[in-house]
């Protein structure tokens, strides 16, 4: 296996292209099921769960399944895990499975396994395919929770359930409306973050260019 | 009977919003508001699609799922219905209403994994249990609905487009802010008819 290819598959869904904050798919779980941190981190488990197999899958039937109907396929193979999801939450999560049961069912339509399964798992090898879903259920995962943590603080003033003294409830976060504003603004925040970034680095190289003359190596070092 | 009735259909238009406050469907709501004209034709689309996938999800699960006692499988059952519907559909306009299908047409393919639809029809159908005739007229409201909220706030992308704004709040983020604003809105609504 290539180690590169390796290392840009696993980190490439947890910041370059995270799918919730960069692509920004899947988000109707990801403002319904983030109004505590443990809804959140079920969800994003659950969905990542069903993302390893399901693109391991359509990436083993990639050159038995035909073109004209693959999608119906792949919604075949998907709603088979989520069923998978749904039988084992029952029985062991049932207060939690309770709370979150519509959007469980809703995994099968969440854009970000179709999308993976369209563009990813359907042209590449299965062992690829499973490391992408891994990424990218991970990073779906620690979105969901960073908001999850954001939105159960500043409603409740607790974290994972345990409430922290000195904090007060503010009132009218816990409304529905507030789930909107905190992905909007986390968003924003991320983007924020990325382009500091971003200008930081080529400013470096900037600067670094006219030093570089005659000092082999430097502008490796920078990039 | 109809009271009841009218008021769970003005609940799934306004206070009780797919989008706004059900947070189903944002997908489509942030992808395909950027013109009035195509929001517009995506609300249509899913008005169409819901209508028709609750009369065929409610025949099958009523008819076929519960005596069979397969009523698990509904999950996987509702989202085949849907797609291929949703390629039926696509087939006959073509054939036969080439200006509907023209006008639809680039829609129809997107509603397959748009899960306003298919939580309508799960709600509907599996969690609340609804008649045939109920079941059907929440459908077509919640369609109403989510035409409302895309319209509403393709109207609004229009001026936040050219609005001076910070740079990491261009595109979703700002949209996202709206939505929620648009949502306080649609939930003060709630309580008007009890």
């Amino acid at each position: 296996m290539d180690k590169r290819k390796v290392k840009e598959t696993l980190l490439g869904g947890l910041l370059k292209n995270n799918p919730t904050f960069v692509l920004v798919l899947g988000t109707c779980p990801t403002i319904a099921m983030t109004t505590s941190l443990a809804q959140a981190f079920a969800m994003g488990i659950a969905t990542t769960f069903v993302l390893i197999f399901s693109n391991l899958f359509v990436s083993l039937l990639r050159n038995v399944i035909p073109d004209k109907v693959r999608i119906p396929c792949y919604i075949v193979i998907i709603s088979t895990f989520v069923i998978i999801v749904q039988m084992v939450m029952r029985r062991y999560l049932p207060d939690l499975y309770s709370t979150m049961q519509a959007f469980i069912a809703l995994i099968v339509v969440n854009c970000i396994i179709l999308a993976r399964a369209e563009s990813f798992a359907s042209c590449n090898k299965p062992l690829y395919s499973m490391l992408d879903g891994v990424s990218m259920g991970l990073g779906f995962t620690a979105a969901l929770c960073v908001i999850g943590i954001v939105r159960e603080f500043l409603a409740g003033g607790a974290f994972a359930g345990m409430k922290i003294p000195g904090f007060p409830a503010m009132e009218g976060v816990g409304a529905s409306a507030f789930g909107f504003i905190a992905f909007g603004c986390l968003m924003a925040l991320f983007n924020f973050v990325i382009r500091k970034v971003n200008d930081r680095k080529e400013r470096l190289k900037k600067k670094e260019l006219p030093l570089s003359e005659g000092k082999v190596g430097t502008m490796e070092e920078a990039a | 009977m109809t009271v009841s009735l009218i008021s769970v259909m003005f609940a799934a238009v306004i206070s009780q919003n797919i989008v706004l406050s059900q947070y189903q469907g944002i997908c489509p709501f942030l992808g395909v508001s950027k013109k009035l004209s195509n929001a517009a034709g995506m609300g249509f689309a899913v008005i169409f699609v819901m209508a028709i996938s609750s009369v065929f999800c409610w025949l099958l699960y009523n008819y076929v799922l519960l005596p069979l006692n397969l009523d698990y499988l509904y999950t996987m059952a509702f989202i085949l219905v849907i797609a291929s519907l949703v390629q039926m559909l696509e087939m006959i306009l073509k054939r036969f209403s080439p200006t509907l299908y023209s006008a639809l047409g680039v829609y129809l393919p997107l509603i397959t994994t748009n899960c306003a639809i298919l939580g309508t029809a799960n709600s509907a159908i599996v969690f609340n249990s609804y008649n045939f005739v109920y079941s059907f007229c929440v459908s077509v409201a919640t369609g109403v609905g989510f035409l409302l909220a895309i319209c509403l706030l393709a109207g609004v992308r229009l001026k936040t487009d050219k609005a001076d704004i910070p740079a990491c709040f261009k595109g979703f983020p700002i949209t996202l802010v709206t939505a929620a604003i648009m949502a306080m809105a649609f939930a003060g609504f709630s309580g008007i008819l009890a």
